[in-house]
This record gives C-alpha cells, sequence and structure tokens, in this order.
C-alpha cells in the first residue's frame, strides 16, 4: 500500500510510561473517521532519543517534530495537520533560547551536533516490520560479506574501520572476531550482550527496541567471519519490550530467509535464541555472562582462557554488546574507510550516550567520538536545569568517575576519559549541579557495586563494602581525615587485586571524587558540613520567620507533622520529628524554609 | 607438547614446562607465597583454584593488575616479582578484608594453632585490623558428625569443590552474592536434612574453623573418669598411619604400638583394635559374596551383583539417600566399627561379666561420618548404641596432649586380647582397594581350598579413582572395581543402573585415597604427599604382619567356634548384619 | 526421608515445564524464570521440584535463585511498587520517595506489607530517566514524583 503521509510515534519504554500507545490508538480511531486510514499510516518506531520532550510524534515526509503529546492532542493533529496542513504550532519544540517553535529536528540544539550511526534507524522505521529495515538498506551488509567477501575479508574491514567495543573496555572489535576465528571447534558461539546494568544507561535498550534487525544482521556477519551458526542473545529479563521486538525480528528474519538454513542460497547457515538475564549487573561481564547463559551463578572466572578460546560450552565464543553490534553492518555497506574517518585517532565513530541527570534535554544521544563534553552539556543537553550551576558530570556508571569543569574541553574518546579517571563504560552520562553531594554520589556508587557484586574474591566482596561503609561514616559526619588515606588505599588495592572488570573499576567513583573533589570530602570531616546540603545527618531544617507568611502549605504536606504553627504567623519545625525529606522546601512558594 | 617457558621469578631464571602457574613455578624455586582458596591434590584430580581470594597476587612486569599467582600461568619472557612493596601492600590490605569480616574468637577455635588464615595472618605480619563495619553471621548448625559455623567461612569454597566437583553430593553450594555470599545447604536447612553423608571432606578441607568435627574428647575425658563405667576403646587402621603427623613425625611414620599406649595412659580398660572387626568383615562379607555369585552362576535370577562394599558410612549414607533403588546390591555386612561394638557388647562383655550399660564403647576413626553411624537407631539394643561414641585422629591427638602424654616417648605396646589381634588383611582397610584386597584373599583361598602365592594384589592399589581387576578363581573370572570418593562410585552406580555394568564385586570408600584421607585424620592442607605416605604406611605393616589373610586370624575362628556358628549364621546375621532404608527425597501431593 | 509437599496440580505444571526445556540444567535460569511467572515466586518446593526433574542438587538451585535478584522466595504484594535507584532518578531524588513508601508502608525494600497488598524493591534504571524519578506499581508508571506523591498514589490502590 502506498501511504501518503506516515506518523512516526515513539515506542521505546519511556515514551510508553507517558501513554504513547494510546496516542496510536487515538490517532488511528480518528484517521479511520476521516476515512484515511489508506492514506496515512501510523507507525510505533524506536526511540526518537529527546525523552525530555517525549511522548514524540513525528510527520513524514514533512518531518514536523512534535513533544509532549497527550492522547488528546490526536484529534487535532489529524483534523488540523493531516488534514488542513497546518502545523499544531502548541506542539511544536520552542527554542528555548530564541523562544520561538522549531518544527524539523535537524534544526533543533539537541540533534544538531549529533551523528546517529548505532541509532540511525531508531525513530525512523517501525521495528516490528523487517520490510522497513531492508528499505533502509538492511540485510544488504549481510548479502555482501556472504556472497562478495571471505569471512577473513569480513574481519579485515573490522579491524581496518577501528571499532572498538562499546560494552565498556573499548577492545578492538575485530581483534576479538580474529581471536575466535583462529580456534577450531564443532561449534562456535556469537552472543550477544545485552544484559545492560548500567544504572543510568539505556542505549542498548533502545537499539534493540528501535532497530532490533540491525543486531541479527550483525551477528550473523560476525557468525560468517568466525565459522560460528549459533547466536545468542543475553538480554534483561526486565527489557520485555526489547524481547518482544527481538523475537518478532528474529521470526521475521526466519521467514525471509536472513536466518537459518542456506542464507542467499550461499550455504551459510546462522540461528539466533535468546537467553534471559535474572537481574546481575556483573554479568555484564563476559565470562559470567557465559556461565549465566549455562544455568549458573553469573560468577566470573579468570581469563585466559578467553572467551574466543573456551566460552559458551567450552567452545570459542564472540561476545559483543548491542551498540557495537549496531556499528557492523553499517561499516560493511558503507566501508572501514568511511567508518574510521570519524572520531578520533584512536577511537573510531561515534558513541551513543545516555543523558540524564540534571540537564535539560534529558535523551539518548549519538555522537562523534572527539565530540567535547561542553559540547554535549551544553548544546545537545541545553545546559543545567534551573539554571543551576554546573558541577560533575558522572560518566561510565559504576565503573566510572566524575569529571568537573576543567575537563568540560576535553575530547570524549576512550583514551582520554581514562587519562581523566573515569571511563567511557556503556555510555551513561549524568549530569550534577551545585545541589549534589560528591561524597553521596560515590557513595551511591559503590551502594550499587556492593549490591551488585558477585561476592566470590575478597577485594570486591568485603573491600567494597568497606569502602561504602567508610563513605557512609563520612556522610554521617563521623569520619575522621584517616578514613581518607583509607579510602585512597583500599580503593588502590581493590583496583589492583579484584577478579574482574566489576571489582577493578568500582573503586573509581570514590577516586574521582576524592582527586576532584578533595574538599567537600574535608568539609564533611572536619566541618561536620556537607556543602550541597544533601548529608540529611548534617542537616537541620528551619523556617525564616522573617519569610514566612504563615499559608500552611508546607504544614498540610509533612509527612511526619513535624510543621506547627497558627494561620498566618510563621511556622515552625519540630527536629524531633522532622525526617529532613525536604517536601516543604519544594512546597515552599516564598523559599522560606532552608537547611542549616 | 613438552615445551618449555622460561621466565624471571624474583630476578631469577628459571625454566618450567608449559601450562606451569606462576605459584607453582615459584614454589619450586623455594618461593613461598601464601594462599588460601587454592587446594590441589596433586596426582587425585582434586583442585581448588577459583582464584578468589586474592592472597596470592604477584607482580608481572607490563600488567595492569597484579596477577594470582595461582591461576596465571607463566609466560615466556615474563618478569614476575613476589614481594615488591606493592605486592605486599596489597596481601596484607587483602588479608586484613578478609579478617575484618571474621569473628576473632581465634583463642577458643577448634582450629586455633592449625588455622590456614591464623598461618597467613602470622606470616603477613598482621597486627591490627582497621577496617571497622558489618560481619556476616550466621547460625550454628549442629549435625551428628559436623559442626557448621558459617559466621567463619571465608568464602574460599574447597568444601563447595569437595561437597560438588569430588564427591557429587552437592549438600553445600554458593548461596546469596556479595558480602552476603556463603556456602550453605539449600535454604540454610541444617546438614542432617539435606543430602549430606557426613564424609567430611568439607571439614577435611575448611581452611579455618567454619566446618568442623562434633568434639567428643569432653564427653570421654568424663566416661574415663567414671569408676562405675568400664571404657574400651578401638582404632581403626588408618589411624595408626596418621596420628604421628600431629607429633611432628615423618609423615606415613607407623605409630601403632605408641598409640596404644597412649591409649592405654589415657585409662581406657582395654585398647582394642577395629581391624579385629576388619577381619571379622571380610568373613562375612567374603562369604556374602561367595554365596551371591555362586547363586548368580548358578542361574539364579533373584540374586544381584555386583556385590559392593558396605564398610564406610559415608557410602552408606550417600547410596540411602541418592541411589534408594539399588539398596541390595550393597552387602549386608556391618562396617567394622559397629560389628565391633556389636561383639564387644554382647560376645566381649559377657565373657567378661560387665553389664551392658556399664560397658562404653568408644572408637578412634579417621572419619567423622563414622560418628553418624553411632547414633544410626539398626546399631542400637534398647537405645544403648553398640559404639557409644567415636571421636576423630585429630580428637585423639588432642587428648593426648591434654593430659601430658609425651608421645614421642612412650614405649611400643600391643593391643589387648582377644579383640586386639588382626592380620595384614585388615591393616590394609585403611587405603582404598584395602577391603577388596583382604577380600579377595580370603574369597580366593575359601573358594578354591588352594594357597595363594601371592597375596598382594597390585591393580587394586593406589591413588587411581577407580581401578579394576579380574581374578581367575577356579576358571571364573572374577571381575572387581574400587573407587574411591563418592564421585567415581557414583559413575558406577550409574553404570549399575543403566545395566552397563559386569563387576561382580565393587569397593567403596567416599575418601580420597581410602581412609587415610578420612574427615577425621590430621589435615592435609592440600598436600597428597601425605595420603600417599599414610597408603605406604599401611601396606608396609600389612607386609610385617606373620598373618595376613583375615580367615587365618586365631581369634576370628574361636569367636565363630564359640559364639557365632559359622559366617552368615543367623546370630551372626543378627549381630553383624543390617538392612539399609531408602533415605531420598519423597515428593507428596497434596 | 525428607518429605517435600506440593499440590499435585503444581507438580504437574512445573514437571511439564522441565520436560518442555528437556530437563536440562543449561535451561535452569530459563526454566526458573517461568515457573516464578506460574508461582508469583520461588518457595522452597517448587526449587526442589526443578532440582529433582533436571537432576541436580537443590542447593545449586538455591545458589542461582539467591543470585539473580529478579528471583524471589517470597511472594510479591498485590501491587508491588518498584522505585528507580538508576542514576537519574537518584540525582533527582528518588532516594527521598522510597524512603517515603518504606514510611508509609512500613516495610523495607524486598518486604510485603502484611496484609500481602503492597511490596516494594528498588530497582536499577528502567530507562525513563526523562520522567526522573520514576515509580512503578504493576504495570502503571508514575513520574517526576516527589515524596509529597506517594500517599496519593497509594491512595490509588486502597
Amino acid at each position: 500500500m502506498n501511504y501518503k503521509m506516515h506518523i512516526l510515534v515513539c515506542g521505546g519504554t519511556g515514551c510508553r510510561a507517558s501513554a504513547s500507545a494510546q496516542i496510536i490508538t487515538r490517532l488511528e480511531e480518528c484517521l479511520r473517521d476521516k476515512n484515511l486510514e489508506d492514506e496515512v499510516q501510523v507507525i510505533a518506531t524506536g526511540c526518537f532519543g529527546f525523552c525530555e520532550k517525549g511522548p514524540i510524534v513525528k510527520i513524514m515526509p514533512d518531518n514536523t517534530f512534535y513533544v509532549q503529546v497527550k492522547p488528546d492532542d490526536a484529534e487535532e493533529i489529524v483534523n488540523e495537520h493531516i488534514i488542513k496542513g497546518r502545523k499544531v504550532e502548541r506542539l511544536l519544540y520552542k527554542d528555548p533560547e530564541r523562544k520561538v517553535a522549531v518544527s524539523d529536528s535537524k534544526h533543533m540544539g539537541f540533534y544538531k551536533k549529533q551523528l546517529r550511526i548505532a541509532l540511525r534507524n531508531c525513530g525512523f522505521i517501525d521495528p516490528e516490520n523487517i520490510e522497513e529495515y531492508i528499505a533502509r538498506d538492511g540485510y544488504s551488509a549481510l548479502a555482501k560479506c556472504l556472497t562478495e567477501m571471505k569471512p577473513e575479508e569480513v574481519i579485515a574491514e573490522i579491524k581496518l574501520s577501528g571499532l572498538r567495543g562499546r560494552g565498556g573496555a573499548g577492545f578492538p572489535t575485530g581483534m576479538k572476531w580474529e581471536f575466535a576465528s583462529k580456534y577450531q571447534a564443532d561449534q562456535k558461539y556469537v552472543v550477544c550482550n545485552a544484559d545492560e546494568g548500567d544504572p543510568g544507561a539505556f542505549m542498548d535498550r533502545s537499539i534493540m527496541e528501535g532497530d532490533p534487525h540491525s543486531i541479527i544482521e550483525a551477528m550473523a556477519i560476525c557468525g560468517y567471519s568466525i565459522g560460528a551458526t549459533k547466536g545468542l542473545v543475553y538480554i534483561r529479563a526486565e527489557y520485555p519490550l526489547a524481547i518482544h521486538r527481538l523475537q518478532v525480528a528474529i521470526k521475521q528474519a526466519k521467514e525471509f530467509g536472513l536466518l537459518g538454513e542456506n542464507i542467499f542460497g550461499t550455504g551459510f547457515h546462522f540461528d539466533i535464541e535468546i537467553r534471559y538475564g535474572a537481574g546481575a549487573f556483573v554479568c555484564g561481564e563476559e565470562t559470567a555472562l557465559i556461565h549465566s547463559m549455562e544455568g549458573q551463578r553469573g560468577e566470573p572466572t579468570m581469563k585466559p582462557p578467553f572467551p574466543a578460546e573456551a566460552g559458551y560450552l567450552n567452545r570459542p565464543t564472540n561476545v559483543n554488546n548491542v551498540e557495537t553490534l549496531a556499528n557492523i553492518p553499517v561499516i560493511i555497506t558503507r566501508g572501514a574507510n568511511w567508518f574510521n574517518k570519524i572520531g578520533t585517532e584512536r577511537s573510531k565513530g561515534t558513541k551513543v550516550f545516555a543523558l540524564a541527570g540534571k540537564i535539560n534535554n534529558v535523551g539518548l544521544i549519538e555522537v562523534p567520538m572527539g565530540t567535547t563534553l561542553r559540547e554535549v552539556i551544553y548544546e545537545i543537553g541545553g545546559g543545567i536545569k534551573n539554571g543551576k550551576k554546573f558541577k560533575a558530570v558522572q560518566t561510565g556508571g559504576p565503573s566510572g568517575g566524575c569529571l568537573t569543569e576543567k575537563h568540560l574541553d576535553v575530547p570524549i574518546d576512550f583514551d582520554n576519559l581514562l587519562a581523566s579517571g573515569s571511563m567511557m563504560g556503556s555510555g551513561g552520562m549524568i549530569v550534577m549541579d551545585e545541589d549534589d553531594c560528591m561524597v553521596s554520589v560515590a557513595k551511591f556508587y559503590l551502594d550499587f557495586t556492593v549490591e551488585e557484586s558477585c561476592g566470590k574474591c575478597t577485594p570486591c566482596r568485603v573491600g567494597n563494602k568497606r569502602l561504602y561503609e567508610i563513605l557512609d561514616k563520612i556522610t554521617q559526619g563521623k569520619g575522621t581525615m584517616e578514613d581518607l588515606d583509607t579510602l585512597q588505599n583500599l580503593s588502590q588495592v581493590i583496583k589492583d587485586t579484584a577478579l574482574c572488570g566489576l571489582g577493578q573499576t568500582s573503586p573509581n567513583p570514590v577516586l574521582s571524587t576524592l582527586n576532584n573533589f578533595y574538599d567537600e570530602y574535608v568539609a564533611h570531616i572536619r566541618d561536620h558540613k556537607c556543602p550541597a546540603g544533601k548529608c540529611k545527618a548534617l542537616l537541620s531544617f528551619h523556617i525564616d520567620p522573617e519569610l514566612c507568611i504563615g499559608c500552611g502549605l508546607c504544614a498540610r504536606n509533612c509527612p511526619v507533622d513535624a510543621i506547627v504553627g497558627e494561620r498566618k504567623s510563621p511556622h515552625f519545625i519540630d527536629t524531633s520529628k522532622c525526617i529532613k525529606c525536604g517536601t516543604c522546601i519544594e512546597k515552599c512558594k516564598f523559599k522560606a524554609i532552608s537547611t542549616r | 607438547m613438552n615445551e618449555n617457558i622460561t621466565l624471571k621469578i624474583d630476578n631469577r631464571e628459571v625454566s618450567v614446562p608449559k601450562g606451569t602457574t606462576i605459584l607453582e613455578a615459584a614454589r619450586g624455586m623455594g618461593i613461598d607465597i601464601p594462599t588460601l582458596c587454592y587446594m590441589n591434590l596433586e596426582g587425585m584430580c582434586i583442585k581448588n583454584a577459583p582464584a578468589s581470594c586474592r592472597l596470592c597476587v604477584v607482580e608481572v612486569k607490563g600488567r595492569r593488575n597484579l596477577a594470582p599467582s595461582c591461576a596465571t600461568r607463566c609466560e615466556n619472557g615474563m618478569e614476575v616479582h613476589t614481594n615488591t612493596i606493592r605486592v605486599l601492600n596489597a596481601r596484607r590490605t587483602v588479608m586484613e578484608l578478609i579478617l575484618s569480616d571474621h569473628p576473632s574468637d581465634c583463642l577458643v577455635c577448634a582450629k586455633s594453632g592449625n588455622c590456614e588464615l591464623q598461618n597467613a595472618a602470622i606470616k603477613l605480619g598482621i597486627r591490627e585490623i582497621p577496617f571497622q563495619g558489618e560481619q556476616t553471621e550466621y547460625r550454628v548448625d549442629l549435625s551428628p558428625s559436623i559442626r557448621r559455623d558459617m559466621s567463619k567461612c571465608i568464602y574460599c569454597r574447597r568444601c563447595e569443590t569437595m561437597c560438588n566437583q569430588v564427591q557429587t553430593v552437592g549438600a553445600l553450594g554458593a548461596a546469596n552474592r556479595g558480602f552476603g555470599a556463603v556456602v550453605m545447604p539449600a535454604f540454610d536447612l541444617d546438614l542432617k536434612d539435606t543430602e549430606c553423608t557426613f564424609c567430611g571432606q568439607c571439614v577435611a578441607v575448611c581452611p579455618v574453623g567454619a566446618l568442623t568435627e562434633i568434639d567428643h574428647t569432653n564427653r570421654l575425658i568424663r566416661d574415663l573418669a567414671n569408676p562405675k563405667k568400664t571404657v574400651i576403646v578401638q582404632t581403626a587402621p588408618a589411624v595408626r598411619a596418621a596420628l604421628g603427623e600431629e607429633f611432628g613425625l615423618e609423615p606415613g611414620t607407623s605409630v601403632t604400638g605408641k598409640m596404644v599406649a597412649a591409649l592405654r595412659q589415657l585409662g581406657f580398660a582395654k585398647v582394642f583394635d577395629t581391624d579385629f572387626a576388619a577381619d571379622l568383615t571380610i568373613m562375612e562379607e567374603g562369604t556374602e559374596l561367595l554365596g551371591r555369585l555362586g547363586a548368580f552362576l548358578n542361574g539364579d535370577k533373584d540374586v544381584k551383583l555386583p556385590i559392593i562394599t558396605s564398610c564406610c558410612p559415608g557410602w552408606v549414607n550417600f547410596f540411602e539417600k541418592q541411589f534408594p533403588d539399588l539398596l541390595d546390591l550393597p552387602s549386608s555386612a556391618r562396617s567394622p566399627q559397629q560389628m565391633f561394638g556389636s561383639i564387644a557388647k554382647t560376645y566381649w562383655a559377657e565373657k567378661m561379666g560387665i553389664p551392658r550399660e556399664d560397658l562404653v564403647v568408644v572408637s578412634v576413626m579417621p572419619c567423622i561420618a563414622k560418628k553418624f553411624e553411632c547414633e544410626r537407631d539398626e546399631f542400637k539394643t534398647n537405645g544403648d548404641p553398640d559404639v557409644n561414641y567415636s571421636i576423630t585422629t585429630r580428637e585423639l591427638a588432642s587428648l593426648i596432649k591434654r593430659t601430658n602424654i609425651n608421645f614421642m616417648q612412650l614405649p611400643d605396646e600391643d593391643f589387648d586380647a582377644p579383640l586386639g589381634e588382626s592380620t595384614g588383611a585388615a591393616v590394609i582397610f585403611g587405603a582404598s582397594g584395602g577391603v577388596m584386597e583382604a577380600a579377595l584373599r580370603t574369597a580366593y583361598e575359601l573358594q578354591t581350598g588352594k594357597t595363594l602365592d601371592n597375596v598382594n594384589f597390585e591393580n587394586v592399589r593406589g591413588m587411581e579413582g577407580l581401578k579394576e581387576a579380574t581374578i581367575d578363581v577356579n576358571g571364573v573370572e572374577l571381575k572387581v572395581a574400587v573407587a574411591h570418593t563418592l564421585g567415581n562410585a557414583r559413575k558406577l552406580m550409574e553404570a549399575i543402573r543403566a545395566g552397563q555394568c559386569h563387576y561382580h564385586a565393587i569397593e567403596v570408600m567416599a575418601c580420597p585415597g581410602g581412609c587415610i584421607g578420612g574427615g577425621g585424620q590430621p589435615l592435609h592442607h592440600g598436600n597428597s604427599e601425605l595420603l600417599k605416605a599414610r597408603t605406604r604406611a599401611l601396606y608396609t605393616e600389612d607386609e610385617g604382619k606373620h598373618l595376613r589373610k583375615s580367615h587365618e586370624n586365631p581369634y576370628i575362628i574361636s569367636l565363630y567356634e564359640e559364639f557365632l556358628g559359622k559366617p552368615m549364621s543367623e546370630k551372626a546375621h543378627h549381630l553383624l548384619h543390617t538392612c539399609y532404608f531408602n533415605r531420598g527425597k519423597e515428593f507428596i501431593e497434596q | 526421608m525428607t518429605q517435600i509437599k506440593l499440590s499435585k496440580c503444581k507438580i504437574d505444571q512445573l514437571v511439564a515445564l522441565c520436560d518442555e526445556h528437556g530437563n536440562q540444567p543449561g535451561e535452569l535460569i530459563n526454566i526458573l524464570h517461568k515457573a516464578q511467572e506460574l508461582f508469583g515466586y520461588l518457595p522452597r518446593e517448587v526449587q526442589e521440584v526443578i532440582a529433582r526433574q533436571l537432576n541436580i542438587p537443590v542447593s545449586k538451585v538455591y545458589g542461582v535463585v539467591t543470585f539473580y535478584s529478579f528471583f524471589s522466595m517470597t511472594p510479591k504484594g498485590e501491587h508491588p511498587i518498584s522505585v528507580c535507584m538508576g542514576t537519574a532518578c537518584y540525582v533527582r531524588g528518588a532516594e527521598k520517595v522510597l524512603d517515603e513508601f518504606k514510611r508509609l508502608l512500613n516495610i523495607n525494600v524486598g518486604e510485603t506489607t502484611p496484609d500481602g497488598k503492597f511490596s516494594l524493591t528498588s530497582l536499577r534504571c528502567v530507562g525513563a530517566c526523562g520522567l526522573a524519578p520514576v515509580v512503578l506499581i504493576g504495570e502503571k508508571v508514575y513520574g517526576r514524583v516527589v515524596p509529597g506523591d506517594v500517599e496519593k498514589i497509594l491512595q490509588e490502590f486502597q
């Protein structure tokens, strides 16, 4: 059927949480009412990335980009835009600086600096329709590999592209494939690591939700290169939508003969199965992941032997992360020499970041390697929320570190981030402002690591627990200056001795905050003060009688009835009852409540 | 294949075969890198090297982080340093971390003085624990054999390896994760409610005091001091081959005479030998074997083969729980410990005129499953156990030290008669293959009426996990197999279940190397040479014996003449045989 | 003999489930996922039956169940509450929201209210960072939650 127009509605998890499914239903109803269902097609796409402004609705071919759409807006979109050709002004994105409506996403600050390679299809195609993927050159890379290239040529191309693993450590992908190809075995495996566990990173999920076929195609290409006929996707059970889309995609690929026996009549066969994670961050580590796929506890084991030699069921196994794989088909179709011109000397291509925290434009972004943090935070991210002051940006999740003002002009790539005391990790990027306490942030990450440690090796099992306890002590105002030395030494030893990548990087949040925010630690210890006003034990709430007009809003909202006072006269906080939740500060319209 | 690797460790060049770990190479050069989780019983396929304690880290030039020497293979041109300040600081910190989650009750811990954690802490010169914080706490689980106190667990997971890989019992497994990770039975059940066989191999390898035996020494001291009680003792064959180690003697030194003297000094009324009962076991079990074999060869379809030994209480627990469908295969003969108890409390007590209630029979065993065996209802008369309780080799050593006996200066003394006399066949019960060899010596002669020229059956000796032999007995090819460790036993049992087993008789011992490697023996701390030395001690003792076949033991002959009649008689059945129970899991539908 | 009691239909369902996966120990995690879907949680009896069917020690099953946070040995509440504690939600105040749920329900994370109505868990990043802090109750998503909203949200389920 030839549609004249398409309405693309974001069907990613974030937008679905804001009722994007209902928007689709309402749009379809409206179109039916107007007998337009044969002319205009509504498509649920993957994530557009601009989650801050979700749900996103995009009208094609005129590229109109509507933000924060509600189901009730469907009628107006159909009546005005579709039928009358008039844009619904109030749903357009407003440029925060120029205060004008922008209808085409190309002109939005959020998208201008982005270069979408891994996310090329997210938000453009219906992920549950293989034909749309094929229409955008999908599976042509696989066809090219199978019919025109020898396996070693494919590997050479990937090596030449300079692609490095996007899951954390940035190991060169081509070399990994080459290792796996060198080992002989009756069966080899290609594993897609879709156990995205970094809290605050969701690019893998978005790719699987928005462009599942790119993963399938890449896995088949990898299988062809290393001599594997079986693929496994290890995916978090907490990602039901991604699982569903992958299942649909695998089924369709099989129906189209793009998976299974004798693909493209070349005699190559390849199949993909899905394995489910069950909530263990450590399973992102490849040996742990493999044990988990074998039905065991997800505990890492020593390397060597590397999975390339003895992986799943002791067979040679190549494990790549989702974003890494998403790059593969484009590298093949457009050539390694196109890809390796993007990025920096040792980090080629682009990187997807999940931009979140105290930033105006929360969302999923993809930028060329070498883009600076300043460009990401201020141009794409639109600066700090509520006009607050930038304090730090945390990259790399629990394995990474906090970078500061002085790092803002560092071009982002694997090596620069490492040199700055952080790391690329899976691409979480959390922006923090003056209200964030860096000791608490370090404690937050250690809490995560302690909970997610498998417990196998001493430094991670006990060491991280002790790090957490010392940080907790400091946030309680009970720390000593010696504790800072202990933190430093213990962190170094954990890095030096832990068994796997999780443990070896877990002290990074502590070390980077110690390096960059030493004074803040000292303030907690010597002055018993939390400069950001976050550490409850070091705070007391009080109401300024000069500013309080006695409206009673704070008292009504106080969950523990700790605020008393006569109407129209200044109120007081009973500190013995106060749980320091901060609700009163949020509610007070006169800024009369503050912490000391 | 025999490619050699050359590397430098602490500036000294060394050449090792490909595949050697840094730890092995360093130890070969006399560099003693500390370890905790690592355990390798060489030549026995028993290895625990999870590389998890991180105590053995070393610095490898060009490597970003420190390398665990136990699991890092040597490579050509490697430069390893085992004692740089970075290494020493890391090791000390790791040790302090372990200790920060370990109770500091060393003075009253059963393992004090023999604790690998304590020794490592001493070696590393730990003087304080800079980390305070939460400690993991668990309840103490007491079973008839094992005391389980996981608050002391350091998560080395040797016990898990023994229980799963080696024994295939699976009672213990890793549970939880992170700081709460611990080895425990499913649902933290009491061990007695699990598949646990009480083989005690977890206890034998635990580096700390988390898994220890139930200690009966104080109970024994009280009984010995009670003037109303006659307390007699029996000692298992493997005890004499290992007890000396506790007193600094060279492993493999047999201390039978000193042991008897020590027991006498401790105040036992009589010092008897389980070996006597071992000879008795051979009479009963050997007769049962010949009976079953004869019936089988005569075409009796009801008779089941192979006959499997039943001396080992860990093994008995194992098949009752894991192979309840095959309960008619093991010999009905009781274990030597229980045969001894039964005879002591009937034949001997009657002879001596001691009322049953005044007689306390104690056993010294290399084993902790024996403690459980003592408590079995089948082995009680009106609630009174045939063997009141059992202590381990380690407990005996502790008692000797406690009572100011200078073991080294003791004279060699002989066991008391009549239950102290034994043959060489009984002595070798303590080593894997020994029961089978003893049975063959007797069965052959009883069946053929001929005298064996060579009583040594070398095929069934040694540390091989599964051994087999074929013996021509009057034209009949008798096929036998010997398994030690329950994992090897399982292989045979599963073959039997599948109808693929062609053996006529099988010996099974639960512990590696047989009783010499029992859970109650002096701790081997991962040194398999110790086990081999103990084995040699038993075979040497056998060689030196005047009598080496059970049926030649004159006291056994008179026991049958005076009391039992003949092997497998009704009286023998009543006193020396038992039956087995299905102790597996039952699923009840509601 | 250790007795394990379970209703016949449940045993049959579990046996069928294990059969579907070929009774392969490698399929343990997949089987546990399905069993948890079936029963809501994984009590001892369920683990015992799975262990028997796969011919592995129940300690191994228990070891896997206690390793992965997705598996639970206690029944979830009628309305399972999950507070996202991903970094984005954390820096936007998720901890206070979680504290308020704990206070109002008088339970800790991982627990269920005595009436079985609510259970409380924290989870790591649902990927709706634009809506941070995010709370999930059953399938329903609440975005930009502040502590003051919690009482109101709970009332929807009373």
